[in-house]
C-alpha cells in the first residue's frame, strides 16, 4: 500500500514538473521550435547517410537498405524514451560542481527520481514519432507482416532498450559522487552508442563483444529489431533484451545509491 | 594591432592548455567516431574496388583526415557570442578598442592551433597504427592540404560568426546553432564525401559554402585529385571567404544599432 501511494505521489509530481516545463519552454517559442528542428535534423542526417550509401551498393554485409533503415527507426524509439527521462548528461557540472546535489538530498522523493524530474525533456517524444514513421516506411518496403502480439513486444523491447541506456548513464553519472573532477566519460559513451544503430556483424569481434555484454547498446537497436525483421539467427539475443534491461538498470541504481552514500558535497 | 591579436591567440592557446584533460577524452571520442565509420565503410565496400571515385584505402584515409581536419576548424564561437549577448557582456566588448568579431576569430584560431598540435597530431599518429592510412606523398601535397585547411577554418569561423550574430536579433537561438552544427557535418562531407551524393544534390551543394569546410581539404589529403584541381578548389575557398564577408559585415552593422542588453 505504502509503495503504491509512493508511486502515485511521484507520478503527480511528474505531472506538475511537466506543466512547469512547457511554461518555461514556451516563453521562448523560437528557441523551442529551433530545438525541435535540430533534433529532427540530427535524426534525418543518419537516414541520409544510409539512403545515399545504398545508392552505390545493394547490400551492407547481408543487410538490405530497408532493413538498415528499419533498425535505425527502431533505435530512435528507445533512444527518445531514454533522452526524455534521463536528460542529466551534464550531471557532474550541474549537481556536483555547483553543489545542487545537497538540495536534491533534502527533497522527499528518491534522489534519482528527483534528478530525472528536473532534467525531463518531454519534447523528445517527437523522436518516438519519427522513429515510428521511419520503421513504418521500412516495414512497408520490406512487406513485413506482424502478429497481434507484436505491438506489445515492441513496447516491451523499446522500454527495455531505454532501461539499458538509463542504467548505463545512471552508473556513469554516479562516478561523479566519487570524483568531482571532469572525467569526459559521458560524451565518450554517448559516441559509442551510435555503434548500436547498425548490424553488429559489420564490426570486429572485440567491438561486438563490448556492444553485447559490456555496453550493451546492440540491445537498443539491431538485436530487438532483428526479431521484427524475422532474422532467426538473432532471436536469442532479441529475447534477452528485457533481461539485459533489468540487469543494467539495476546495476545503474545500485551504483547510484552506493555513490549517494559516499557523497560528501563538493560545491559552494 | 597585430600584437594584440597575437596575444589573444596565445591567451586562448594557454587557456586550452590549462584544461587539456578534456582533450584526452576528446581524442578517444574522435577515435570512436573514426572507428565506427571505418567499419561501416569496410562493410559497405565489401568486394567493390571503387565507390564515388574513391578506393577503399582512400576512403579510410578520407574518414580519418576529415575528422582530424574538423579538430582544427571546429569551434563554438557562435555559442560564445550568444552567451555574451545573453549575459550583456557584449556591451563591454563593444566599447573596447578592438573589433569584437576579429577578437572571436583570433580566439578560435588559438583554439584551432591547440587542437591541431595536441589533438589531431597524436590522433592521426595513433589512427595510422590501427587502420590502413595513407599520408600525402610529397611536400607539395602537404602544403596544399595545409593551405586548404587554413581556408576551411576561415569559412567555418565565418559561418559561426553569422549564426552567432543572429543572436542579436533572435535573442535565443541555441536550437538553430545546434542544428547548424549537424547540417555542417553532413554538407561539409564529414560523414559522407560529396562525390557520393546524387547528381542533383551535388549541384545544389555547389551553391553552398559547406563543402569548402571539409570536403576540399580532405580530398586534397587523400591524393584522389590532381594538383591543378587542388588549386582550383583553393580558389573556390578564397571566393567563399570573400562572399560570406558580405552578410557578416551587414549583420554586424545592423546588430550594433539594435542591440538589446538583457543582463548586466
Amino acid at each position: 500500500m505504502q509503495s503504491i501511494q509512493n508511486a502515485k505521489h511521484i507520478f503527480q509530481i511528474f505531472a506538475d514538473y511537466l506543466s512547469q516545463y512547457f511554461k518555461t519552454r514556451l516563453a521562448y517559442r523560437a528557441d523551442f521550435l529551433g530545438d525541435l528542428i535540430s533534433n529532427l535534423v540530427s535524426e534525418l542526417i543518419n537516414l541520409v547517410f544510409i539512403v545515399v550509401v545504398f545508392t552505390h551498393v545493394p547490400l551492407m554485409k547481408d543487410w538490405t537498405r530497408d532493413e538498415i533503415i528499419f533498425i535505425y527507426g527502431f533505435f530512435l524509439v528507445p533512444y527518445a524514451l531514454f533522452s526524455m527521462f534521463f536528460g542529466f548528461w551534464d550531471f557532474n557540472e550541474r549537481y556536483i560542481i555547483r553543489g545542487e546535489m545537497d538540495r536534491i538530498l533534502t527533497r522527499p522523493i528518491h534522489n534519482l527520481a528527483q534528478v530525472c524530474l528536473e532534467s525531463i525533456a518531454p519534447d523528445r517524444i517527437f523522436g518516438v514519432i519519427s522513429g515510428l514513421i521511419i520503421m513504418g516506411y521500412a516495414a512497408i518496403q520490406l512487406d513485413l507482416s506482424f502478429t497481434w502480439y507484436d505491438p506489445f513486444l515492441f513496447v516491451g523491447l523499446a522500454i527495455s532498450g531505454a532501461l539499458i541506456y538509463g542504467g548505463v548513464y545512471t552508473a556513469i553519472s554516479a562516478i561523479s559522487f566519487f570524483s568531482d573532477s571532469r572525467t569526459g566519460i559521458t560524451p565518450m559513451i554517448y559516441n559509442i552508442q551510435q555503434y548500436g544503430r547498425y548490424p553488429v556483424d559489420v564490426y570486429n569481434k572485440v567491438i561486438r563483444f563490448v556492444l553485447t555484454y559490456i555496453l550493451p547498446f546492440a540491445f537498443v537497436g539491431v538485436y530487438p529489431a532483428a526479431y521484427f525483421l524475422r532474422k532467426e539467427t538473432w532471436y536469442t539475443y532479441a529475447a534477452m533484451t528485457p533481461v539485459m534491461g533489468v540487469i543494467f538498470f539495476t546495476i545503474g541504481v545500485v551504483v547510484w545509491n552506493w555513490g549517494v552514500s559516499k557523497y560528501r558535497g563538493a560545491g559552494s | 594591432m597585430r600584437k594584440l591579436y597575437m596575444e589573444l591567440i596565445r591567451m586562448r592557446f594557454l587557456t586550452m592548455l590549462a584544461y587539456r584533460v578534456n582533450y584526452y577524452s576528446g581524442i578517444i571520442i574522435y577515435g570512436i567516431n573514426i572507428g565506427a565509420y571505418f567499419f561501416l565503410w569496410s562493410a559497405i565496400y565489401g568486394g567493390q574496388q571503387q565507390l564515388g571515385g574513391l578506393t577503399v584505402e582512400q576512403m579510410t584515409s578520407y574518414v580519418a583526415i576529415a575528422w582530424m581536419s574538423r579538430a582544427f576548424y571546429f569551434n563554438n564561437i557562435d555559442m560564445e557570442i550568444a552567451q555574451d549577448v545573453r549575459e550583456g557582456k557584449v556591451a563591454i566588448e563593444m566599447i573596447r578598442p578592438y573589433n569584437y568579431l576579429s577578437v572571436k576569430t583570433a580566439q578560435a584560431f588559438g583554439e584551432g592551433i591547440f587542437r591541431f598540435l595536441f589533438f589531431a597530431g597524436p590522433g592521426i599518429f595513433l589512427i595510422s597504427l590501427v587502420i590502413p592510412f595513407r599520408f600525402p606523398a610529397s611536400g607539395e601535397d602537404w602544403g596544399l592540404y595545409l593551405i586548404s585547411l587554413m581556408f576551411a577554418f576561415l569559412i567555418n569561423t565565418q559561418i559561426n560568426l553569422v549564426t552567432g550574430l543572429l543572436t542579436f536579433f533572435l535573442l535565443r537561438n541555441d536550437g538553430m546553432m545546434r542544428a547548424k552544427r549537424v547540417v555542417v557535418d553532413l554538407l561539409s562531407g564529414l560523414v559522407l564525401p560529396i562525390s557520393f551524393f546524387p547528381g542533383w544534390a551535388q549541384t545544389a551543394m555547389g551553391f553552398l559554402p559547406f563543402q569548402a569546410v571539409n570536403y576540399y581539404p580532405s580530398l586534397i589529403f587523400t591524393g584522389a585529385i590532381s594538383t591543378g584541381r587542388a588549386w582550383e578548389l583553393i580558389g573556390l575557398q578564397v571566393a567563399w571567404v570573400l562572399i560570406i564577408m558580405i552578410p557578416i559585415l551587414f549583420l554586424w552593422r545592423k546588430a550594433r544599432h539594435r542591440l538589446v542588453v538583457q543582463g548586466g
